[in-house]
């Protein structure tokens, strides 16, 4: 199954046997207090920096996401999103669990987005869909529900279902759906990267749609992050996660010497070609 | 073994996480008549201040605070009960959870264990909690503290709508107020009127001990 994204001049597409599509995480101010005093302050250079850098390290998307507590995000979203365009041509991720602040950053947007995301719940699910059937986006669904984060594979992969289906009923098409298993740390329970994984294969196997992951969240508490996180792409790469939302200048090596690993990378060429470029 | 030493002990099995350490060492305090309070607030307490100490400098890890909190919630359950009746003071009642919207909970599951380990009463309301269920538990347990942990910069606002809550119901000066997670700040803290913000688990059961006067 096949994900087509586009900018006004480029399209990426998401799909199994394909190389893993990198998504770049950093335009967030969460956790960034220079992003977000300027984001505050409107001014957008650091965006644009901040995108330039993500697609010199190899990103083929770019997570574009403005939220912070006193940020209006119905204006700023668009706007960032329209500074982006002009700045890169990559398709663009658009986050945001504001729905007014996603339509006005899909009326403006230039191709087709992702959009991030929907959950299993019902309010998102009928507020979020018809606006990705209208401006035929694309569309994140995290295994999430009214009860919070299922513990079990089971209930993760009923979620999937239901969000598919649901979409369906919408009239987008499952290539339009990537699922998020949702990883939780492995500090605080042993087996949490596990049932993520599972999930994934599950998802995989029973609706064959692609499949994006958080994945820094598995190391949180934990110490040399970047060495678990890298570890734990490996595994889900292999499992059928094909397009994680990451720290590219950090972890698109691993994900490189995966893809190699998995033959997703003919001849070594894209494995090659980046050593090349970073000696 | 005399008292300073059974303190000083207790404090390393809190660091060392030896949760069967800590129990038997709680035991040992019973039977040679030590203060169970005085056994708790400077043995097992200096001990999980320290762990939080050590963590927030990044050179004890998650999986270790857990197991540390574990031990320190067990010595505290046995020295409790030994607190002699009518001697035994009322604890302190805490209401917690996730903000309306945030399913992330590991750091408030963390802030519970550590309010736990300081003896506090903790009603746990879990993630995703409507604001108004956070009053209506306060009210139904009487609680001294209400506390609401946000991960996310969207869901904040959920601990802005508690305060202005409280305030609609006349409730204000009936509840200290504390609020937590990655993107709170003291300013939002302070701006909001909240009467603590927890940087991290072990700054969060300190201030609620000194909103409960017990710091």
């Amino acid at each position: 199954m096949e994900t087509k994204l586009s900018s006004a001049t480029k399209e990426v597409i998401i799909g199994d046997d394909l190389p893993t599509v990198l998504i770049g995480e950093r335009i967030n101010p969460t956790g960034k207090k220079k992003m977000t005093a300027a984001l505050e302050a409107g001014d957008l250079e650091v965006v644009r920096r901040e995108a330039l850098a993500q697609i010199e390290a190899g990103a083929d998307i770019l997570d574009v996401n403005v939220a912070t507590p006193i940020i209006d995000e119905v204006t700023m979203l668009p706007e960032v999103v329209q500074a982006v365009m002009g700045t890169v041509d990559a398709p663009l991720c658009l986050d945001s669990s504001n729905p007014e602040a996603l339509e006005a950053a899909l009326k403006i947007y230039k191709g087709k987005p992702l959009v991030n995301s929907v959950t299993g719940q019902e309010d998102v699910l009928k507020r979020i869909l018809p606006l990705i059937e209208e401006h035929k986006a694309a569309v994140i669904g995290m295994t999430v529900d009214d009860d919070g984060i299922p513990n079990d594979v089971d209930r993760r992969v009923a979620i999937a279902h239901k969000i598919v289906e649901r979409a369906d009923k919408s009239g987008i098409p499952p290539e339009d759906i990537i699922i998020d298993c949702v990883t939780m740390t492995v500090g605080a329970d042993a087996r949490s990267a596990l049932v993520t994984i599972e999930t994934i294969r599950r998802v995989k196997d029973e609706l064959g749609v692609n499949i994006t992951l958080g994945a820094s969240n598995v190391s949180f508490g934990l110490p040399n992050r970047d060495l678990i996180n890298g570890a734990f792409l490996a595994i889900a790469i292999a499992a059928g996660m094909n397009c994680p939302v990451i720290n590219v200048a950090k972890m698109r090596p691993t994900v490189l010497a995966t893809d190699l690993l998995l033959a997703y990378d003919k001849n070594a060429m894209r494995y090659i070609r980046a050593q090349r470029q970073s000696r | 073994m005399d008292k300073e030493e059974i303190l000083k002990e207790a404090r390393k099995a809190i660091i060392d996480a030896d949760k069967a350490k800590a129990e038997e060492l709680a035991k040992r305090a019973i039977a040679e008549g030590v203060d169970p309070l005085e056994m708790i607030n400077k043995g097992f307490r200096a001990g999980i201040t320290e762990v939080g100490d050590l963590f927030g400098r990044g050179e004890l890890f998650l999986p270790e605070l857990i197991l540390s909190a574990e031990a320190m919630k067990g010595a505290a359950d046995i020295l409790t009960a030994a607190l002699p009746k009518g001697t035994k003071k009322r604890r302190g009642k805490i209401v917690i959870g996730t903000a309306q919207g945030d399913i992330h909970d590991i750091g408030k599951s963390m802030v519970v264990s550590f309010l736990q380990a300081n003896g506090l009463e903790v009603y746990d309301l879990g993630r995703d909690i409507e604001t108004q269920k956070f009053i209506d538990k306060a009210q139904e347990v009487n609680a001294d503290i209400i506390g609401m942990s946000a991960l996310l910069t969207t869901t904040m606002s959920g601990q802005k709508a508690l305060i202005q809550e409280l305030k609609k119901a006349g409730l204000r000066e009936k509840y200290k107020v504390m609020v937590g997670g990655a993107p709170a700040t003291q300013r939002w803290a302070d701006r909001i009127g909240a009467d603590a913000y927890g940087i991290d688990a072990a700054d969060a059961a300190k201030k609620a001990m000194e909103l409960l006067g017990e710091g």
